[in-house]
């Protein structure tokens, strides 16, 4: 791990446990109203000022940040999962399944995946509650993004399975479960490792252009999406500084998976 | 190489119709598919009611719904509009021109602008302009595309620089690595050792060798610009597809989506089609 790799870990860590903290102090709930205030400024109660519903802004963007931060890898962690399944079957078959099944990953591959998946996120049922709005959400994201991890799992597999120590195993009667299981699942974790940590911040920026579109979490529960939706209202970059402040933690976690994820995990 | 455009062609056949398929049924099979927004309006009638149930129950089975519109697609009609009952052609058609103006503006402008970058930091052999430009790359990816546009709207600048910024940031590395990988070629060295110019070697001896690999993310770079330009012209407010997209997806606009889908996909997979044949002539030039 280089010194730079080492940095942004931890600022991802005091992001993530500066987010636990603040959670845990708040005496404000992120939908508690304060009406006399609508869009208040910054003050000594309300560091980051109100919303334009008298909502404090520092509580909505805890808790946007716990929901984005927590249910990305999430996400992530169910992508790769599929990705480990489909393109590990279709790598360890081979021949014919190894083609039917890369040729399916390419038709998902080939389809406009934001088009996709506002389509699907806008057919959900008008009454659903902000907890499932966000669960489902990152659902999709989960189970439409992962078709390109499971390419480079695909081909990790099929190099894999003609390996020596795989052969070996095979030609000494070893199960095909136990193969999978023993042998090349541990050879796979670089891979999967990789492909989460590349991820999470496609994930993080899709719920993003998810909430802003008004497509994203539903509301009175916050996550970075929809507390970027203040944007829409800034009349000017220094109109009102504070509103930025959730734009740059997203920046720096997403810049921070972007410098963790190191060109030799990328190749592996 | 007939041979491969026929491969190529029944492929770009096979992937719109199963593509199209699998838009349908990921909108069909989720939950809210049923529920119409202007159900939920109280002055309407039972009558009326009925009515909107009735007409997406026409819809209700997937693969009936699916063969109809592709018999009608045949024909050139891809059904009316479940929101607005215009016909689906008419809108696409009125609203083209406006997305091949942004999107096909702002991709224009990122190739010039990520290729004139990478090749003024190959020609530079800087590390301090690598960095500089890598990082101002990093930054851009690290952006939402919809902020970026947002940006755009503040700032009082033209959408397209929003596709410009969002689609360079991405090819930028490519393209740097592709230059980098080629430009530490032995023949290159040999050329450099021989006390070459250094533009002399960009434009002789490392663009013929790039252009194979430069050529195949041409398809990739389009499909980058239709996705950045959905939530662009949806929040900058360009009358494209890309908001037609978004305003289906909010109207539940069925006929529309999946019309939306399939040539968005047509458009990708013909690209990227082109770009391997293209390619694959260049590759036999140089054999």
């Amino acid at each position: 791990m280089t010194s730079l790799q080492k940095f942004a870990a931890l600022i991802l860590t005091g992001i993530a446990l500066a987010t636990v903290l603040s959670v845990a102090m708040l005496r404000t709930n992120y939908a508690t109203q304060f009406r006399n205030i609508p869009n208040a400024e910054p003050s000594r109660q309300h560091w980051l000022g109100a919303d334009d519903l008298g909502r404090d802004r520092f509580a909505r963007l805890a808790y946007g940040t716990a929901v984005s931060l927590s249910l990305a890898p999430i996400a992530a962690f169910i992508s790769v999962i599929l990705a480990a399944c489909i393109g590990g079957v279709a790598g360890y078959l081979g021949g014919t399944w190894e083609r039917i099944i890369t040729a399916a990953v390419e038709l998902v591959l080939c389809m406009p995946w934001l088009f996709l998946l506002i389509a699907v996120r806008a057919m959900l049922p008008l009454n659903i509650s902000p907890l499932l709005s966000v669960i489902v959400t990152f659902s999709l994201l989960g189970s439409l993004g992962w078709a390109a991890s499971a390419r480079v799992v695909c081909a990790s597999v099929s190099s894999l399975r003609n390996s020596e120590f795989i052969l070996r195993a095979r030609a000494s009667g070893t199960p095909n479960w136990r193969l999978l299981l023993v042998h090349l699942l541990p050879n796979l974790k670089p891979v999967l490792g990789a492909q989460f940590l590349i991820s999470v911040p496609v994930f993080i920026l899709t719920e993003a252009n998810l909430g802003i579109l008004g497509l994203g979490v539903s509301e009175p529960l916050p996550s970075w999406g929809s507390l970027l939706t203040e944007l829409e209202s800034m009349h000017g970059f220094g109109s009102a500084p504070w509103k930025l402040v959730p734009l740059v933690l997203l920046v720096l976690v997403v810049i921070s998976f972007q410098l963790i994820i190191s060109s030799d995990e990328v190749s592996a | 190489m007939r041979a491969l455009i026929i491969r190529q062609l029944l492929a770009i056949a096979v992937t719109v119709i199963l593509g199209g398929l699998l838009c349908a049924i990921f909108v069909r099979v989720a939950p809210g598919f049923d529920v119409d927004i202007q159900q939920l309006d109280s002055r309407l009638s039972a009558q009326t009611l009925e009515a909107l149930r009735a007409k997406r129950q026409s819809s209700r089975n997937i693969f009936a719904f699916y063969g109809q519109y592709i018999r009608n697609a045949v024909h050139g009609d891809f059904g009316k509009s479940l929101v607005s009952d215009h016909s689906v052609r008419g809108l696409i058609a009125e609203r083209l021109p406006a997305t091949v103006r942004v999107a096909g503006g702002g991709l224009a402008l990122a190739w010039l602008a990520a290729f004139s970058l990478a090749m003024w930091v190959m020609v530079l052999r800087s590390r301090a302009a690598d960095i500089f430009a890598m990082s101002a790359a990093s930054l851009f990816l690290a952006l939402p595309a919809a902020v970026i546009g947002l940006a755009c709207v503040v700032a009082d600048a033209p959408p397209l620089l929003a596709i410009a910024a969002i689609v360079s940031a991405r090819l930028f590395p490519y393209i740097r690595g592709v230059l980098t990988r080629t430009g530490n070629m032995p023949h290159v060295l040999a050329a450099r050792a021989r006390g070459t110019g250094e533009l002399r070697i960009l434009f002789l001896h490392v663009l013929p060798v790039a252009a194979q690999p430069l050529l195949a993310i041409i398809g990739i770079s389009v499909a980058i610009a239709l996705g950045a330009d959905l939530p662009v012209e949806a929040l900058c407010g360009i009358p494209g597809i890309g908001q037609l997209a978004w305003q289906a997806a909010l109207g539940r606009d069925l006929p529309v989506i999946v019309t939306l889908t399939v040539l968005v996909t047509i458009i990708t997979v013909t690209l990227n089609s082109a770009c391997d044949v293209a390619a694959e002539a260049v590759r036999g030039q140089h054999a």
